[in-house]
């Protein structure tokens, strides 16, 4: 087998992605912190890496176009690129999201505590879990593990919807209209967690294509599930290798 | 397909039901002396699509190409067996014509090899042998088949000038007129591009584009993208053994043996 440049060059890619990767999850990790902890100091740092991200984000798509252009890459290597143009893309939209909840912090940091936030560090610590384990899928090819990321963006979803129901309660207090805005804007970090949940499943719908070559978009979690059992049962499921 | 009983390791093979075939190849080996070039070759072209042969070199698909229109009976150490039909007949049946057969499968060939005659006559060449001799009718066929290949607009002022003073790539596609005006069912190429500059080669792929309307053509190339480009159908070939065929896209997005993947993605060959 030839040993070639090319190789590297992709693996290259693929760490740097991995690594902007990295810088994402710990984005959204601060941004959760600087609500919870009303902890100030963040926001600017996540402010500040967002910046970074961006850019990061536009040194990687050339670094993919470029490949494209000079290598003409095919099957496995094609979907490779192809799959962290889209990672890529998703990882960028992750870190708006952590940069809109820091935002949202800004705001509530400087008002009374509505109330104690519990659900919201869950979703969070979902969000997180997911994201890390889509960019573990990512590197180890593992469809398995994407598919059950997928699966659990249903749960960011409930989650969602039931701050949405609590919070409502304050919205339709009369009695309560100084609450409004803060409810306002919990709903919208509510909001903010999910989207990265939707992102992130993107990155494990992305794998699922790098693996299989099946684009596998637009699934609610029963598909997914349907999928898994079907992947046990049948050991030679398309795009397997024995070989690998 | 019979389930293969036998202990020895079989090597993986993948290929597709092709629903409407011209040209189906059963349990075809080929021997040159003691070495045998081609293994148990099961395979069906599809009428009038474009396959491409790829693999690296010596891994059989020229042989087998030669063997469509029995170009490997020149060769007197080669022994074939199995069966080769073509719409149907057994082309290596003893009393199938050959002469029959190149009319119906005409070959290009890597380098290409005009008469030293007239652009006319080489295009009219092969009408003649066949005792056509009828202005009209070869005006006829000179024209169609200049203008099927993409090189009328080129050439129809200069009919009667040497055809050795074209461009090299102007003589690949005066070769493919040639094989034409016979009115062949399949056109054989070997290579067809390999000798020309890329702007040559993007002429004759676009006349392959434009022939699968009428003709069935089965193409031989190392250029894989040129695979990728031109052909409807792709069959990998690897030490003598057909190993994966598919649809053109699904072989470069997402081939199903990582033999072919390793190949077309260029880690080994």
């Amino acid at each position: 087998m030839v040993e070639r440049r090319f190789e590297h060059q992709l693996d290259d890619l693929k760490e740097e992605l991995l690594k902007m990767g990295g810088a994402v999850e710990e984005s959204i990790a601060q941004s959760v912190h600087a609500l919870v902890e009303r902890d100030d100091a963040l926001i600017g740092v996540v402010i500040d890496g967002g910046k970074k991200i961006d850019e990061w984000e536009v040194f990687i798509e050339e670094e993919c176009l470029k490949l494209l252009a000079t290598q003409q890459p095919v099957a496995r290597d094609l979907r490779l690129i192809a799959t962290m143009i889209k990672i890529n893309k998703d990882l960028e939209r992750i870190n708006d999201e952590a940069v809109n909840i820091v935002q949202r912090a800004q705001v509530l940091n400087t008002m009374p505590l509505l109330k104690p936030l519990i659900d919201i560090p869950r979703m969070a610590q979902l969000a997180q879990g997911m994201l890390k384990d889509a960019l573990d899928a990512f590197v180890n090819r593992d469809v398995n593990l994407a598919r059950d990321v997928c699966k659990r963006d249903e749960q960011l979803d409930l989650l969602r919807d039931q701050i949405f129901r609590e919070l409502l309660t304050y919205l339709q207090d009369k009695s309560a209209a100084d609450t409004v805005d803060r409810a306002i804007y919990l709903i919208l970090v509510s909001r903010h967690l999910e989207r990265i949940g939707d992102n992130t499943s993107n990155v494990a719908e992305n794998v699922v294509y790098m693996v299989e070559g099946r684009i596998v978009r637009h699934q609610k979690a029963e598909w997914w599930e349907a999928e898994e059992k079907k992947g046990e049962q049948d050991s030679t499921y398309s795009g397997k290798r024995s070989d690998e | 397909m019979s389930e293969l009983q036998s202990s020895r390791v079989v090597p993986e093979t993948a290929t597709v039901e092709i629903e409407d075939s011209i040209i189906e190849v059963e349990n075809l080996n080929l021997h040159y002396g003691d070495a045998q070039a081609l293994y148990d070759i099961r395979m069906q072209i599809p009428k009038r699509q474009v396959m491409a042969f790829i693999g690296p070199s010596g891994c059989g698909k020229s042989t087998l190409l030669r063997c469509l229109n029995r170009l490997n009976d020149l060769i007197e150490s080669v022994r074939i067996s199995g069966t080769v039909k073509v719409g149907g007949d057994d082309i290596y049946a003893s009393d199938y014509d050959v002469i029959e057969l190149r009319q119906r499968i005409g070959m290009v060939f890597q380098k290409s090899n005009p008469f030293p005659k007239s652009i006319y006559e080489n295009v009219a060449y092969g009408l003649r042998i066949t005792g056509e001799s009828r202005r009209p009718v070869l005006d006829e066929a000179v024209e169609r088949s200049l203008k099927a290949a993409a090189l009328w607009e080129e050439v129809k002022d200069r009919l009667k000038d040497n055809s050795l003073g074209l461009s090299g790539g102007q003589q690949q596609r005066l070769c493919i007129a040639r094989a034409l005006a016979v009115e062949p069912e399949v056109i054989l190429m070997d290579e067809p591009c390999s000798a020309l500059d890329p702007i040559a080669t993007g002429r004759v792929e676009e006349t392959i584009a434009s022939l699968k309307e009428h003709y069935t053509i089965v193409i031989v190339t190392h250029n894989l993208q040129q695979a990728s480009r031109v052909s409807t159908h792709t069959a990998f070939f690897y030490l003598g053994r057909l190993v994966e065929v598919d649809g053109t896209e699904r072989m470069f997005t997402n081939p199903r043996l990582k033999q072919t993947e390793d190949y077309v993605t260029g880690r080994f060959g």
